[in-house]
């Protein structure tokens, strides 16, 4: 009886796709019209009551949007987006720009609270959640909250929605904004230009360790809405910050397309620490639904002796195209690239870095764990570049792939390009299948094909795992698991 | 306990088993003997359900019920335990893990409790112990760059760790030291009791000084050829498997 259970159980699970976070909240919400067009980005800037000089840039960008095309170097296959089809600004009625918490609309908090995200810092102080994180809470295109600011100002942090940073900080914003992503990097940076709608604004001063990890959580939820979310962090001379990014989605039959922009800056001796869990719904086993995630995420290594660092575990969306780079531009900075790409179904991934070493001494290192099950198809795609005054640059990249079942389909695709002789670049890479020989190991111990799965899985990741912060980990490892249910058997 | 019933095999066109005949009664330690490729793991993997044999004739029944429907994950957690001849490295994954993950699945199935961490870590210090398996072993990832006799150990400990009722010890023996071969014996002997039963494959007489088996059945092209009490590995020992080889031929 208890097996029947367990298949009931088990079928039930895959029947919604395993996807924990796939309900809609019901509120009113306000958006712009459908479409793009100047006007839309005169609404949007409007609604943010932003300074003329911001709703030029952004004017800037889409005139210079018009005329790009669409990339499609990347090994992904998607009908053609309509972007004339979206709604470019949707935003909770109730919350006509960032309030305090008591003034959040409940249904919003209900939300964040079914996603396991804590908003209210008395339960945070309690110990309900185990340790401090200041979070910012983004729904569809706006921050709904942002917490623990006023402890973090205390130390000279400023955490805040981007949207509001234009006010209070407008000489950090027009200083930064756009430095690290040039306005015409990539045809969905350009758009994002245009149209962004809110993200996360840090500033850490010079000297200052930021005393708590701090973290944006995305959330979209309306049909048919783009979310287009910008984040900028400036970490001063000798700082250090930790950085935490989320992201779910509701179930929903259509694609939904996500375009962000992240830029980091690292100045002298300042350490940046990036961890993004990508949960973005990826759509149905028959690859109905689901998020295009178009993302540029860049970080500028631009003091000396700065660091960045990027994490990721890439579980959802439908399609994933992110490279988060670092431009090792001062001398002996360094760029890490940590990741792991899971796909499953008819997942689509295209991700990896690029390291560009243009400073004497700089150091990168790569590791990348692709896992592929079902359909799915999973690339990584990595540029390493020594330019002409990068003497000694150091790079090594490990780069693995698992295969699950044989459906699926694993590529490594690495760019090198050295124009400095003393630069050494080292480059593994790995594909292999979980052997038939481990997997009975393990179903001989008692655990099924999915546990077992799961295990190794692990196991082939746990390099990448140990960089995230703990809690991060816990949840990460669980997320692997959840995402290759039904991969097997 | 176990009773296996004119059991053929094969893997492709070869055939491997063919037509065996065995029964392991409650309790019972029974040794299994014979030369190099007579099929002694392949019994032992279609006893614990791996993939890959077509089984076209016979049964193999654990405590009266036909266990060749079940796939490994049932039978292990119906109490069939395999000591791998050649132990799996996972890497990435630490012992410690590994062995947590197998007992709650086992405690799972059986509609138990999952064992609460501390109780865990105690039960796992002491069995390790007994093994002189060093701790910090545990916390390596399981199998990888372990010796041939630490695995042979390890795969003791988690038979320890799982009380199972029908273990099958495919060449524990092998590799390991004099003074391993004795703690291993030990670890076994610990174990024996009316309700569990062995099916230990050896090659060598000196496992059996140690593991003290109620039966010795001799294996040669896929049957069980002889079956006899202690004396007849004493035997095999200075006969050595021409008889039953040739016999055959
Ligand atoms: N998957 C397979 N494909 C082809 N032949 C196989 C396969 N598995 C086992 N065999 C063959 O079946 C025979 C029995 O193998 P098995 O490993 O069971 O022998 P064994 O009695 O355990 O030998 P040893 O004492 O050397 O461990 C061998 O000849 C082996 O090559
Ligand atoms: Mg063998």
């Amino acid at each position: 009886m208890a097996a029947v259970k367990e298949t009931v159980d088990r079928v039930k699970a895959i029947d919604v796709d395993a996807y924990k976070y796939g309900f809609v909240t019901e509120i009113e919400s306000e958006k712009a019209p459908k479409g793009l067009n100047e006007d839309i980005v005169r609404f949007i800037s409007a609604k943010k009551n932003e300074p003329a000089w911001m709703t030029e840039w952004r004017l800037d960008a889409y005139r210079r949007w018009l005329t790009m095309e669409e990339p499609t170097w990347a090994r992904v296959d998607y009908p053609r987006i309509d972007y004339q089809d979206l709604y470019y600004y949707a935003a909770p009625k109730s919350t006509a720009g960032p309030k305090s918490l008591d003034e959040v609309d409940p249904e919003l908090l209900r939300t964040y609270e079914k996603l396991g995200i804590p908003l209210r810092e008395q339960e945070i102080l309690a110990g309900v959640q185990s340790s401090k994180v200041a979070v910012d809470a983004v729904f569809d295109s706006v921050s709904v909250a942002t917490t623990f600011r006023a402890e973090l100002a205390k130390a000279g942090v400023i955490f805040c929605p981007i949207s509001e940073a234009v006010h209070s900080h407008p000489e950090l914003v027009k200083k930064y904004l756009g430095s690290v992503v040039p306005v015409t990097d990539n045809y969905f940076a350009t758009l994002n230009s245009a149209v962004f709608s809110d993200g996360s604004f840090v500033y850490i001063p010079p000297g200052v360790r930021c005393p708590m990890e701090l973290s944006t959580y995305f959330r979209i939820n309306e049909r048919n809405t783009g979310q287009f979310e910008r984040t900028l962090i400036i970490a001063d001379a000798g700082s250090y910050v930790s950085y935490l990014e989320g992201c779910t989605a509701p179930q929903r039959d259509e694609n939904q397309l996500h375009a962000a922009v992240v830029e980091l800056i690292a100045h002298e001796d300042a350490e940046i620490k990036y961890s993004t869990v990508q949960n973005w719904y990826p759509g149905d086993s028959e690859g109905k639904g689901g998020i295009y995630n178009f993302v540029t995420k860049r970080g500028d290594c631009r003091g000396a002796r700065s660091k960045i660092s990027w994490t990721q575990v890439e579980t959802g969306s439908a399609i994933t195209w992110k490279y988060p780079s670092c431009i090792l531009r001062g001398d002996s900075s360094r760029g890490e690239f940590y990741s792991i790409a899971i796909s499953n179904g008819r997942q689509q991934v295209d991700s990896g870095t690029k390291m560009i070493h243009l400073g004497k001494n700089t150091t990168s290192r790569i590791i990348s764990k692709g896992i592929s099950a079902g359909r799915s198809n999973n690339t990584y795609r990595g540029q390493v570049s020594a330019h002409r005054k990068a003497t000694n640059a150091r790079n090594f990249t490990n780069c693995d792939s698992l295969l699950i079942g044989h459906d699926c389909g694993a590529h490594t695709v690495p760019y090198i390009e050295s124009k400095n002789a003393t630069a050494v670049f080292e480059h593994e890479a790995t594909t292999s299948k979980i052997s038939e020989d481990q997997l009975f190991y393990c179903t001989q111990r008692g655990l099924s094909d999915e546990e077992a799965t799961a295990l190794i899985v692990n196991g082939f990741v746990r390099d990448v795992l140990q960089q995230l912060p703990m809690e991060f980990a816990v949840e990460a490892q669980k997320l692997i698991a959840i995402s290759l249910e039904g991969s097997v058997g | 306990m176990l009773e296996v019933r004119n059991l053929h095999v094969s893997v492709g066109d070869r055939k491997i088993l063919d037509g065996l005949n065995l029964t392991v009664k409650d309790g019972e330690v029974a040794a299994i003997m014979g030369p190099n490729g007579t099929g002694k793991s392949t019994l032992s993997y279609v006893i614990a359900g791996r993939d890959g044999y077509d089984v076209t004739e016979g049964e193999v029944l654990v405590d009266g019920v036909n266990i060749l429907d079940m796939d490994a994950t049932e039978r292990a957690n119906a109490g069939v335990f395999l000591a791998f001849q050649y132990p799996m490295e996972i890497p990435g994954v630490a012992t410690m893990t590994f062995l947590k993950a197998a007992l709650n699945a086992q405690a799972r199935a059986r509609g138990g409790k999952e064992l609460q961490t501390p109780d865990f870590m105690k039960k796992v210090r002491e069995a390790s112990q007994k093994l002189q398996i060093p701790q910090d072993m545990l916390k390596r990832a399981l199998n990888v760059g372990f010796s041939g006799g630490e695995k042979k150990r390890m795969e003791i400990l988690q038979m320890a760790l799982l009380q199972p009722k029908l273990a099958i010890l495919d060449e524990t023996d092998s590799g390991l030291d004099i003074d391993a071969l004795r703690i291993v014996a030990d670890g076994v002997n610990a174990l024996r009791a009316q309700e569990r039963s062995f099916l230990v494959i050896t090659h060598y007489q000196r496992l059996l000084d140690y593991i003290k088996p109620d039966t010795v059945h001799v294996m040669a092209r896929g049957r069980i050829a002889k079956t006899g009490g202690p004396e007849l590995a004493h035997e095999l020992e200075k006969t050595g498997y021409a008889g039953f080889v040739g016999e055959a031929a």
